[in-house]
């Protein structure tokens, strides 16, 4: 599998948008750290720009990449390699550049200026978003032949998770404020790994008093260390669950 | 031996390959013959693992060959169109793909990589290479690792006389050793040269599978293309 994860990377770097990725993110979160004197502010600031960026770019790149690498993919399903190393070397190749693009684009700002548990938390929180959209594209491809339709699919998964999803959540909270929802709302998190990530890095900055009773509620669950453990472990499943269900798709489909 | 029996494949309303029962034998060497469409492609890619039969069954040398993945190494394939990644050059493309085959063979077979001059060209990118250029690389892979099965999708489209020639040779050379060649062409004089046995499809359903001599004297002729072509009158009137 390594040696089909190497051929994936040099591809990957081959072509500039990596690169100019990292810029960008480089770019965004020096240009907020100066802006905003205060680190914490900086942080929150970031915060909003990743939760955004950090999705939308894993999500639509790994599905461009997979639908131009048809023709290595073809050519190694005529190898003799599983199906299987095919598309875990795809994903690993993938999540590797994303990851990579954020430790830099975004790590090396934190260090710089906010070396604190917080800024620690926002670096991996986009690290883990980046590799479960990448996850999640990956199934996107494997499941529409059409490189048009798959970008389309993989763009609305992402304007689902980031912006519908939140709409929905409100008019939910809306439609039944008369009924204790909090310990709902913690489920509901839970199903949108963009909004996990945004309540774990807010739940590091001492303001989670200004989301009311639902966010005394998280602080109470999310705070502690189970907490922390059941968001990774969700996280997790973000990853790894789309990129499962992907591997099981591509085993039977026809090239 | 390669065998399959009741091989099928749909793909929606379209029946792809309809119960294909064959067998064939080390030392043989097939033409698939039929019109656009009819499922040459798809049973070779059945073959290749490329896609995935509804049903049926598909042994090389008495091994379940669907759903397992390492009898690949005894297959050489060469596409109809070769399919390469674009910012990759041609070296790099041997190299990789050498790599990765690296604990299934033992000898590397580089007589097509000398007879084309593969050195001329082998510093430049996938993207930038003719049809033809492209159909060399596909030809030399396809039989660098002295495979025991060969599938060589329209082989000959695309190349110049020479390389065509050279091809030629190399398959004739390699069916002589033993192995299995299936060859689909609609250059009736090519598969006449290089295939013992003709498989005629239609619709995805084997039509007839004997051998070239048999067709022949069958039918009276003296050439492949006349022989198939009085098959096909006599298929016709019988509808």
């Amino acid at each position: 599998m390594l040696r089909i994860i190497k051929y994936v990377l040099y591809d990957i770097l081959q072509n500039r948008i990596v690169i100019g990725y990292t810029l960008f993110l480089l770019a965004v979160s020096l240009g907020l750290f100066n802006l905003s004197g205060d680190p914490t502010k900086g942080v929150v600031s970031l915060l909003n720009v990743v939760l955004i960026v950090t999705p939308l770019v894993s999500v639509v790149f790994s599905t461009i990449h997979f639908y131009n690498a048809s023709e290595f993919i073809e050519l190694l399903a005529a190898q003799p390699i599983r199906r299987s190393v095919i598309v875990w070397s795809e994903f690993f190749g993938l999540a590797a550049a994303m990851k990579l693009a954020v430790l830099v684009g975004i790590g090396i700002p934190v260090a710089m200026y906010a070396p604190n548990a917080t800024g620690l938390t926002l670096v991996i929180v986009a690290a883990g978003l980046s590799v479960a959209f990448v996850s999640i594209a990956l199934l996107a491809s494997v499941l529409t032949r059409d490189k048009a339709k798959g970008i389309g699919v993989a763009l609305l998964l992402w304007f689902y998770f980031a912006l519908l999803y939140d709409a929905l959540v409100l008019f939910l909270m809306f439609s039944f404020a008369d009924y204790p929802l909090e310990k709902a709302m913690l489920a509901v998190i839970a199903l949108n790994p963009i909004d996990l990530a945004r309540v774990v890095v807010l739940l590091q900055m001492d303001i989670s008093a200004l989301m009311g009773y639902t966010g005394a509620l998280f602080r109470e669950f999310l705070g502690t260390g189970w907490g922390i453990g059941f968001a990774v472990f969700v996280l997790l499943l973000w990853v790894f669950v789309p990129i499962g269900v992907a591997v099981r798709v591509f085993r039977r489909k026809d090239l | 031996m390669l065998s399959s029996t009741n091989l099928s494949k749909s793909f929606g309303k379209l029946k792809a390959l309809d119960s294909v029962s064959v067998r064939i034998e080390a030392g043989q060497a097939v033409s698939l013959v039929g019109p656009n469409g009819s499922g040459k492609t798809t049973f070779l890619k059945c073959l290749l693992g490329l896609v995935v039969p509804d049903s049926g069954d598909l042994t090389l040398n008495g091994k379940q060959i669907l759903g397992t993945w390492d009898y690949r190494q005894h297959i050489g394939y060469m596409p109809q169109i070769g399919r390469y990644p674009d910012n990759m050059r041609v070296e790099q493309v041997f190299e990789m793909v050498k790599e990765i085959r690296r604990d299934t063979y033992t000898r590397l077979d580089d007589d097509l990589m000398r007879a084309f001059d593969v050195e001329k060209f082998a510093h430049k990118t996938m993207r930038t290479l003719s049809g033809g250029t492209r159909q060399k690389v596909s030809a030399c892979l396809a039989f660098m690792f002295d495979p025991i099965v060969l599938v060589l999708d329209e082989p000959t489209a695309g190349l110049d006389p020479v390389a065509s020639e050279i091809l030629k040779e190399k398959v004739l050379a390699e069916k002589a050793k033993g192995k299995i060649v299936l060859v689909t062409s609609h250059i009736l004089s090519d598969l006449e040269e290089l295939t013992t046995d003709v498989m005629y499809i239609i619709d995805g359903k084997v039509q007839f599978y004997q051998s070239i001599e048999e067709l022949k004297s069958r039918t009276g002729e003296d050439k492949l293309n006349r022989a198939l072509a009085q098959v096909m009158k006599q298929n016709a009137t019988n509808h």
